[in-house]
């Protein structure tokens, strides 16, 4: 009986770091989309507007932000018109944030169900990322609306241009940021809940850290010393090369946009390793 | 065939006491330090054993303290022992909901947990929503979920409501449902929480069947739970935990019992508080009451059928020739029901002053349940001179001793099983 025999599963106190098993992931990927079919489904279960919902939201912050941040403090939009300048930057914003939102409560918010059966816990998290891009394409048809109207009312403000074929690359890396913040603030609040009150106000707080109200250029034209801060948030070159590529306007740098590349991969990792040592043992202290 | 599927070596499982919050941080960097310098964590070798009752000296506490079992393919393993001894830390490791603090469990083949009927059902969400949601978080992929639904739909029987939000169902059809789900998972190692047996019993029967039919396909199930029954018509082998440690693990039959000895650890000295008596003449005192119960070294279970013998002594203040014991038997739920004395069976008794010993013999053919005994001692002329009521506590279980016929079914009517002849021609 000394031959090493095989075993399919181990259950131990610990395990290596990179042991991720990742594999398990694909085996219960039928999970992460009935998680999404069900995000969906349930949400407007019962509501009059029902998926309009989608709709509403970006419009009135839209609306607001014309009248408050345009008209009344009069906040530069780089010659734009104001809320074809602020949906862009709001779009793209949502979807990061909402998935940072909706991902760092995983643990704590799916204590239930997780205290009762084993699934490999990334599949929730997964599955909000994913139910995100789609809200976030329903948003989006919203955004290219409002955009062909500009265009077709004046083709002279507004310049499309071939920075386009990386808005795909622009929206996975904002996906992959706004997840792995959640999962980090998540796996950090089973024991402390400390961090829960700080993301709620937080991500609001780094909204206007980041160029969604105001053009990086106005950053750089009134205040230089503070540009720095505003370009080491790893969002803020993201959204400024998603400007650039929908309106001609912005400041599109590939230095910047490699900055925000390595910081989402270094982070995500970090965060994955954080996340799996955390979900064997999270009911424990939850 | 009979390979080992799952082998656990050594598990034990550690809890911190009282409320997470101040010390934790101090707990926590003294873990990573020692860590740092290679060293063992030094909160590993505190820790006390899991008896609630005992107040110990250490904010940890081991809710499993190396436990070391396999199991082989196709074998029925039942898990008991009462609240707290650790069957659910167990469950929760085995599901991996949780890992032990130390030790491993190696497992061959698909492991699926049982631990909750209708885990992560969503209330908007339709009856056939949630038979692919359940489905998918108890590990079947959707292929396979669609392959059964017709089957899991004839199973639940709410085939009608199909399409209706599962809020809107009866708490029943919602079990019925879930059951339906996990019923037909087909994982290799089946781990089934007690709280399948809630329902009523048709539908615990239903469990029970399916999980029988389960265990003749050749995969293995762990089975926990309080009813006996089940354990006993489910398993061949069973372990007993106590205090989060392996007390036993052998024959079914031989768990139970050790189980129930567990469960009965306090004897009873039979001696008797001042504030039980609610009538004294100040002439004669029961002094000691107690059940004779070798089985439970007097604790005050028995066994189903088994005589009850009940021992006391009364001092008497003086000599009385017309003495009148009599003991009453009263149900759980205060009702009066039987009722025995001296002057039935033979005469009044004739006591000296001084201490007198009394043996009362009853045939015991209560149903199982929890009953009180009254003891009362009398003048003939129906004067009372010492009266304790409930005195006794007995507890009929719904075993006899040794594996003998017990109650073959889960349910008791009534109190008492009169001595009854049937004839069937």
């Amino acid at each position: 009986m000394q031959e090493e025999e095989h075993w399919d599963l181990r259950i131990k106190p610990y395990s290596k770091w990179y042991e991720l098993r990742l594999k398990e992931i694909l085996r219960y990927k039928d999970l992460l989309f009935l998680f999404v079919r069900r995000d969906f489904v349930a949400q407007y279960k019962q509501t009059i507007l029902g998926p309009l919902w989608f709709f509403i939201q970006p419009i009135f912050t839209a609306i607001t932000f014309t009248i408050i941040f345009g008209n009344l403090a009069e906040i530069s939009t780089d010659g734009l018109p104001k809320p074809l300048f602020y949906m862009c930057g709001i779009t793209l914003w949502n979807y990061f944030a909402d998935t940072l939102t909706k991902t760092s409560d995983t643990f704590t918010s799916n204590a239930n169900i997780f205290g009762k059966v084993y699934f490999p816990r990334m599949i929730v998290p997964l599955s909000i990322v994913v139910s995100n891009l789609i809200k976030l394409g329903i948003q989006f048809l919203l955004f290219i609306l409002l955009w062909i109207f500009y265009i077709l009312k004046d083709d002279s403000i507004i310049h499309p241009n071939s920075a386009l074929l990386v808005v795909p690359f622009l929206i996975i890396l904002m996906g992959f940021l706004g997840l792995s913040f959640g999962i980090l603030i998540s796996s950090m609040t089973t024991k402390y809940r400390d961090l829960k009150f700080l993301v709620v106000f937080g991500v609001q707080l780094l909204m206007y850290g980041s160029p969604i109200v105001f053009p990086l250029s106005l950053v750089t034209e009134k205040y230089p010393h503070y540009k720095l801060f505003i370009l080491a948030n790893p969002v803020t070159s993201i959204i400024e090369a998603f400007k650039y590529a929908f309106l001609g306007v912005g400041e599109f740098n590939w230095f910047y946009l490699s900055y925000s590349l390595v910081f989402a991969i270094v982070l995500f990792f970090i965060s994955l390793i954080i996340f799996h040592k955390v979900e064997k043992n999270f009911m424990d202290t939850v | 065939m009979s390979h080992i599927v799952l082998k656990a070596e050594n598990i034990s499982k550690q809890y911190r006491l009282g409320q997470l919050g101040t010390g934790t941080i101090s707990h926590d960097l003294n873990r990573f330090w020692a860590k740092l310098r290679g060293k063992e964590d030094p909160y590993l070798k505190v820790g006390d054993v899991n008896d609630r009752s005992l107040i110990g000296g250490s904010d940890y506490v081991w809710s499993l303290k190396d436990i070391n079992f396999e199991v082989k393919q196709g074998e029925v393993l039942g898990i008991i022992g009462k609240n707290g001894a650790g069957k659910s830390t167990l469950l929760k490791i085995l599901s991996q909901v949780t890992t032990p603090t130390t030790g491993e469990v190696k497992v061959k083949g698909r492991i699926a947990s049982l631990l909750e009927v209708g885990t992560g059902f969503h209330h908007e969400l339709s009856g056939r929503e949630n038979i692919f949601l359940n489905g998918a978080i108890l590990g079947m992929t959707k292929i396979e979920i669609k392959s059964k639904l017709d089957e899991i739909v004839e199973f639940s029987g709410v085939a009608k409501y199909l399409d209706t939000p599962v809020k809107r169902y009866s708490s029943g059809m919602m079990v019925r449902l879930a059951f339906a789900v996990a019923a037909h998972l087909e994982p290799e190692i089946l781990i089934v929480d007690e709280v399948l047996a809630v329902g009523d019993q048709e539908f615990q029967d239903k469990c029970i069947g399916k999980m029988k039919d389960v265990s003749s396909q050749g995969r293995t199930v762990i089975f926990v739970s309080h009813n006996m029954a089940a354990i006993k018509s489910l398993c061949k082998r069973t372990i007993v935990l106590k205090n989060g440690e392996t007390y036993f693990d052998g024959s079914v039959v031989d768990g139970i019992t050790k189980y129930l000895e567990a469960l009965n650890p306090s004897s009873n000295t039979g001696s008797i508080e001042k504030h039980h008596r609610t009538i004294n003449t100040g002439k004669a005192f029961i002094r000691t009451v107690l059940l004779e119960n070798e089985e439970f070294k007097n604790g005050n279970s028995i066994y189903f059928n088994n005589e009850i013998r009940i021992t006391c002594a009364v001092e008497f203040l003086l000599d009385i020739p017309n003495v009148l014991f009599d003991a009453r038997i009263i149900s759980a739920d205060g009702i009066e029901f039987m009722h025995t004395m001296n002057a039935y069976e033979s005469d009044f008794a004739s006591v000296k002053k001084g201490m007198v010993s009394i043996h009362l013999d009853m045939e015991n053919r209560l149903q199982p349940g929890k009953y009180f005994i009254t003891l009362g001692v009398h003048l003939s002329d129906g004067l009372t001179l010492d009266y304790l009521e409930s005195i006794l506590e007995i507890n009929v279980l719904s075993v006899a001793k040794n594996n003998q016929k017990g109650l073959i079914y889960d349910f008791k009517l009534g109190y008492v099983r009169p001595n009854a002849t049937w004839k069937i021609n």
